[in-house]
């Protein structure tokens, strides 16, 4: 039996092949820490656009060697280049360091949903994040402060393991400048001349200055991080459905269509990466899930 | 149970002496006629032409972990339910190629792949691989993302389908709601009697092209003793399914066992060979991997079925989400009746019983989801 | 004095303790400043004191031979810093330095242990409130210990 085409189905049948990459040029490359990147990539042709959703990823391929979901961590005002910072922890991202500017790198994306913009509108923002945990995020913090007026206060809260770690230190510089942003670091250890916090990121939830009726917590870093982090967010007062998580599982298609993401009844490529605790707080914690 | 009826119109009767003329039909519209046959002891789905191809007089003896073929005296043409393999390999191949590259100077170009259009006509789908192919549907083409290749398999498909006399050994399609007897998504669907030494189909079509191809065939008009007849074989099997899923309840109920202890006891005896997820119609899982020729300078993406119950299946940076065998045997069960239900509105499973059979230890899905749905 | 007796009511440390304990604990207090770099206590010695941070941060660490000092956490405005004065052998387990000037209440912590065994009720209530506070880095410790980050500097 033929498949019945209606007229929603005939719409998605002329979509182009979802399984293509697009090869586009890296623009250039910014070594952020020991090992971790960022690849500022720009088409071949003139054609630049790239809109995304603070939050969003795409699927990045090396040639010949693999391929793999990685955040969009630019800003998304400036859409005539994609920004990705990445770690290299496997194979495709070793093999992604090595490449040079003028390389090419295949995209397919943005997939995924990304940080709730308009239900943070007039709340105050609490953006909780650890480690690499800062790139899915600054998308968002470009984002807020382009918008500055339709929000209230706005928290950045982000620890790393020592201060040599700390990513995008510059911008974490141009931001504490700021006094419409109120920042606090803090290092899981520090040696040497650090005089700033020390200790784990989610102790800074209970001092921050914001209000937990009327806020939205973004939180981004590893989920045992996060597993911590939305603890002292409740303690604090922030409702389940003011708190948003951004998870991590493999994928392989980015699109649903390969299993591998499942998240109990959700997939993380296109339920997630970013999820309203309220909606996954009873598997959250499950192991193995 | 509700009571299995024929419709009273378009039903027609094909003798069994005329059954080559309906391949020959097919064969002469162009279709590539895939079907059941016997191949190292197993029902297989494979390319056929003629009807002494089918595995005439064999009939499939199915237990947990275990499966025979029987000689009958009665031939039979589809005397065996179901194969091994489901028909999921013909639409959403075990291994393919998604595209190709080439370097073209620092960068590379992406070669879509030839579309498939290869028109295939599936012999012998029964009800409950019906049922598969409607969930693959929705999943693959009727998303927001669409899988082209099925798509492009899908679109040039005819599908005859076998209504159940006999159900086999391990089916519970009755309890799933998705057989024996093929409601919908056929263009033909076929109830084989053999009675009295007579040998003949009832032929119900299913849509256009099936009346079409009915058209011409050397059909007669069916006598109502002979649809009596047909129903009463076609609601016995119905009755006849000895295993069962509450398949209404048994979403909600396993939810609440996600920590249940049994999933251990079930883990002790699981080798987590997969197997289950093989031959299951409905699972679609797939991983892809990049390769290179020897030159580098042509590259290309292969895809191929896989399957939760391995290690890697979960792994990111670092580890695997699911290491024990119980959470990956979880994973798989839970998905079929919990979360397929959440993510696409229907059942992961639809009775067919081969992760029952293919089991090499005979782990049984129906006796794992009374165990831990039973009330204490 | 009065100062004192002000802030330490208004502390939410002591929220909820009555006006007759607080002011037990404000006969125990006095105001101390540090100096950037100034020791608060040091790892060893006895530690009979603990302290309200009114401003600034201290940081605790531990020396290392051949890595010098290791901080292991911070304790900032609003804090309250030392819990060794509570258990025995009642000696500081870690060095604190602070980070820059900064002011606290100190209170005599050898005082106010006497007071608590006189008055089981308010050492109730101080043991109430630092069982919150040890646990809370308890829990700190665990998360820091799991290294979740994972290592980049050493690459």
């Amino acid at each position: 039996m033929e498949t019945q085409q209606t007229s929603k189905h005939s719409d998605a049948a002329k979509q182009p092949d979802p399984m293509l990459v697009r090869p586009l040029q890296i623009h250039r490359i910014i070594k952020e820490l020991g090992d971790t990147f960022s690849l500022i990539l720009q088409p071949q042709d003139d054609d630049a656009d790239f809109p995304f959703q603070p939050g969003q990823f795409n699927m990045l391929y090396v040639y010949g060697v693999g391929e793999v979901p990685i955040s969009i961590s630019g800003d998304p005002a400036r859409r005539e280049t994609l920004v990705h910072t990445t770690r290299e922890v496997g194979t495709v991202t070793r093999a992604m360091r090595k490449l040079k500017v003028g390389d090419s790198l295949g995209v397919r994306g943005p997939y995924g949903k990304g940080w709730p913009v308009d239900k943070a509108e007039n709340q105050d923002i609490v953006l909780l994040t650890g480690g690499i945990g800062l790139a899915p995020l600054r998308p968002m913090i470009h984002y807020l402060l382009t918008r500055r007026e339709k929000y209230g206060r706005i928290v950045l809260l982000y620890g790393a393991r020592t201060p040599e770690d700390i990513l995008y230190r510059k911008d974490l510089e141009k931001w504490r400048s700021r006094f419409d942003l109120e920042m606090h670091l803090t290092v899981d250890h520090a040696t040497g001349a650090w005089r700033g916090n020390v200790g784990v990121v989610t102790s800074l939830v209970s001092r921050s200055p914001f209000d937990p009726q009327n806020c939205i917590a973004m939180v981004c870093g590893p989920e045992i991080m996060m597993r911590f982090a939305v603890m002292e967010l409740q303690k604090r007062g922030v409702a389940d459905d003011r708190i948003y998580i951004s998870m991590e599982r493999n994928m392989k298609c980015g699109i649903g269509l390969c299993g591998h993401c499942q998240l109990g009844p959700t997939f993380v490529c296109k339920d997630g990466p970013v999820y309203c605790y309220v909606d996954i707080k009873d598997i959250f914690t499950k192991r193995e899930m | 149970m509700t009571e299995i009826t024929l419709p009273d119109k378009d039903v027609v009767v094909l003798e069994r002496k005329n059954f080559q003329g309906l391949l020959d039909a097919l064969s002469d519209s162009g279709y590539e006629l895939l079907g059941p046959i016997v191949r190292d002891s197993a029902i297989v789905y494979e390319r056929i032409h003629a009807v002494d191809e089918l595995p005439v007089g064999w009939v499939d003896v199915c237990e947990p972990g275990k499966y025979r073929l029987v000689k009958e005296k009665k031939k039979t043409l589809f005397g065996c339910t179901i194969g091994s393999q489901s028909w999921r390999r013909f639409l959403h191949p075990p291994t393919s190629k998604l595209w190709e590259a080439t370097r073209d100077g620092n960068g590379f170009k992406v070669i879509q792949p030839e579309p498939d259009q290869v028109k295939r006509a599936l012999i012998g789908v029964r009800s409950c691989d019906l049922a598969a192919l409607a969930i693959h549907d929705k999943i693959l083409s009727q998303g927001q993302y669409i899988d082209h290749s099925y798509q492009e398999r899908r679109r040039n498909l005819f599908v005859v389908a076998v209504n159940c006399v006999r159900p086999g050994g391990t089916c519970f399609c009755a309890s799933m709601k998705t057989g024996p007897k093929a409601t919908s998504g056929f263009d033909l669907a076929l109830t084989e009697m053999y009675v009295s030494n007579r040998h003949y189909f009832i032929v119900e079509p299913g849509s256009k092209a099936g009346k079409k191809l009915v058209d011409k065939l050397p059909v007669r008009q069916p006598k109502e003793s002979e649809i009596k007849a047909a129903q009463k074989e076609l609601n016995k099997a119905a009755s006849g399914m000895t295993r069962t899923i509450d398949s209404e309840h048994i979403g909600k109920l396993l939810n609440e066992k996600f920590d249940d202890p049994h999933w251990e006891a079930i883990a002790e005896r699981c080798l987590a060979c997969g197997n289950c997820t093989m031959v299951c119609p409905t699972c679609f899982c797939t991983n892809v991997e990049d390769s290179t020729d020897l030159t580098g300078q042509h590259a290309q993406r292969q895809r191929w079925w896989d399957s939760c119950f391995t290690v890697d299946y979960s792994y990111i940076h670092g580890g695997s989400i699911r290491t024990s065998v119980t959470s990956r045997y979880r994973q798989w069960m839970m998905h079929k009746l919990v979360y397929w239900q959440e993510q696409f509105g229907m059942s992961g499973c639809v009775g067919c019983g081969r992760c029952i059979t293919w089991c090499p230890v005979g782990i049984d899905i129906t006796e794992e989801a009374r165990q831990l749905t039973v009330k204490e | 004095m009065r100062d004192l007796e002000q802030t330490l009511r208004e502390h939410p440390f002591l929220e909820g303790l009555d006006a007759e304990h607080i002011k037990l604990l404000v006969g125990c207090a006095s105001n101390v400043v540090f100096k950037e770099g100034d020791f608060v206590f040091r790892e060893g010695l006895e530690a009979n004191v603990f302290y309200f941070i009114r401003h600034g941060r201290v940081l605790i660490e531990t020396h290392v031979p051949q890595k010098g000092p290791i901080m292991i956490r911070s304790r900032e405005a609003g804090e309250i810093l030392g819990w060794s004065w509570l258990v025995r052998p009642y000696r500081w387990h870690f060095d604190a330095r602070a980070a820059e000037l900064t002011r606290a209440i100190a209170l005599d912590g050898k005082c106010l242990r006497e007071k608590c065994e006189e008055d089981h009720d308010l050492g109730y209530e101080v043991m109430k409130r630092f069982a919150v506070i040890i646990a809370e880095l308890l829990e700190a410790t665990r998360l820091q210990l799991l290294d979740v980050y994972g290592n980049s500097t050493n690459k």
